[in-house]
């Protein structure tokens, strides 16, 4: 319909057979986009209507968040992972709670085998009050965990700590909120790189899109790899340093779309890529590496034995440093930039609707250009961290100096200075 | 309430590392001005790790 309006168009108005062949690439170029984009956004669906006379969401279906706890959950949800999409929730004048958002699938490993449905039949709930049953088992959601109900209880019900007493955890494998996330930034890596990669069969300039990547890749490895693990072993790391960039970026951008991803604020998923390169340093050091971790030269002896446990901890500390970094500063930033969008309530009072908003507006958007800027540090700060402990495991120390008497190592006036250019 | 008053201690003294990273980097950018790029990635990389330190106690007392 696109298609045949627009060439329409051009001919009427400017009867021009170039233009209507340029109309027509574009259309028909783009018009598998535009139908994607459009199916998606029209498939949104209310996955969840409240009935306003249900007992168990009666405190919760004024469908607003006023108070200053409300707002602490709000964000405490936000920042952890979920078994469907939420983007915003709206309360009808009828007082019925619609919820909009894509349900995702829930894949389980029960004691009965494999069972799946879709995420939408919890309805949004988070508090144990919906119940699935599938392959006669009985399933429900606390606090995004979902709960296998024992055979012939009908409510979950809890000790004194708050723990279920009876229902028991179930295998999750469920494609969850950040699985999602992951798997989208994956294939969008997959299709970039696979272009780019393909486009220098073709000609040594890359076009389109790629000339938008090659300048970060270059980047990566001259600016990243080359100055931090040395010009004699740097390639043999630029497959982990580039899809580890790509991957956290990627991820940090799409944790500012509306569609609320906080992928890399996961501990998760930040713990596995600090194991990767943990794994990484320890199978690429060389003799040197270990004997600076074990027998470090040029040290008085007892200060060797002292040494051993200082290095011991720092192997474990480096990674760790590197997971916490990444996951606090993208929590930090979410939940600092969901603080600022709730003082739009929170000053409601003393400054008018209008005001509130606006000043709620102009916080969160200086907030997110800030935000964007982090995302780029971040991920370019695990890369050039990753670099430089890997630079550190293959770097070859020259043994041709001279040694006094005492088997020292006479200080090198150039090597301190090597270290530190 | 306690834990309140260390994450105040762990900013402040994040902050004051911040600040003098900061402070240096620009003396050194000011006296060598050819050398900016080689103090900004080294500045970058101190202020990462004082970061995971301070991050990291702030976790460990939340």
């Amino acid at each position: 319909m696109i298609f045949i309006f627009n060439s329409y168009l051009c001919t009427k108005f400017w009867r021009s057979k170039f233009f209507e062949l340029f109309t027509m690439n574009i259309a028909s170029k783009y018009l598998n986009k535009i139908v994607l984009i459009l199916v998606l956004t029209f498939s949104l669906q209310g996955f969840s209507k409240t009935d306003p006379n249900n007992e168990a969401s009666a405190e919760t279906t004024t469908g607003k968040i006023d108070t200053k706890e409300e707002i602490d959950s709000y964000i405490e949800h936000h920042l952890k992972d979920a078994h469907d999409f939420h983007i915003f929730s709206y309360t009808t004048d009828a007082g019925v709670e619609n919820h909009i958002g894509f349900p995702l699938p829930v894949i389980l490993w029960t004691s009965n085998g494999l069972v799946t449905f879709k995420s939408s039949e919890f309805h949004h709930d988070d508090d144990a009050q919906v119940i699935v049953e599938r392959n006669g088992l009985k399933f429900t959601k606390l606090h995004s965990i979902i709960y296998e109900l024992e055979a012939n209880a009908s409510s979950i019900s809890f000790d004194e700590e708050h723990h279920p007493t009876n229902a028991s955890k179930v295998l999750d494998f469920s494609i969850t909120k950040s699985v999602a996330g992951m798997l989208i930034a994956g294939l969008l890596m997959i299709l970039a790189f696979r272009a780019l990669a393909s486009g220098y069969k073709k000609s040594a300039i890359p076009k389109g899109f790629a000339r938008v990547l090659e300048p970060l890749v270059l980047y990566v490895r001259d600016e990243i790899a080359r100055p931090n693990i040395g010009e004699k072993h740097y390639r043999k790391y630029m497959g982990f340093l580039l899809t580890v960039f790509f991957f956290i970026w990627i991820l940090n951008l799409m944790g500012l779309t509306p569609l609320g991803f906080n992928v890399t604020g996961q501990i998760a998923v930040t713990v596995c890529l600090a194991l990767f390169t943990f794994f990484i340093v320890q199978f690429s050091g060389n003799k040197d590496y270990w004997k600076h971790i074990f027998w470090m030269p040029g040290v008085p002896i007892l200060m060797k034995i002292a040494l051993i446990p200082v290095e011991l901890l720092g192997i474990l500390t480096k990674p760790f440093a590197l997971l916490v970094r990444l996951f606090a500063n993208i929590t930090a930033g979410h939940s600092i930039v969901m603080g600022i969008t709730a003082l739009m309530i929170l000053l409601k009072a003393q400054f008018g609707t209008v005001g509130a908003t606006g000043i709620s507006v102009l916080l969160t958007l200086f907030l997110s250009v800030i935000e964007v800027l982090v995302a780029f540090l971040q991920a370019y700060i695990f890369t050039m961290l990753s670099s430089l402990f890997i630079g550190m495991a293959v770097a070859e120390h020259d043994h041709d100096h001279e040694h006094d008497v005492h088997d020292h190592e006479k200080v090198d006036v150039e090597d301190i200075r090597a270290d530190f250019i | 309430m306690y834990n309140l008053i260390g994450a105040g201690l762990i900013v402040i003294g994040g902050g004051i590392g911040l600040g003098m990273i900061g402070g240096k980097a620009m003396e050194g950018i000011a006296r060598q001005p050819e050398a900016a790029g080689k103090i900004q990635t080294a500045m970058i990389i101190i202020g990462a790790l004082l970061e995971g330190l301070a991050f990291g106690a702030l976790l460990l007392g939340k």
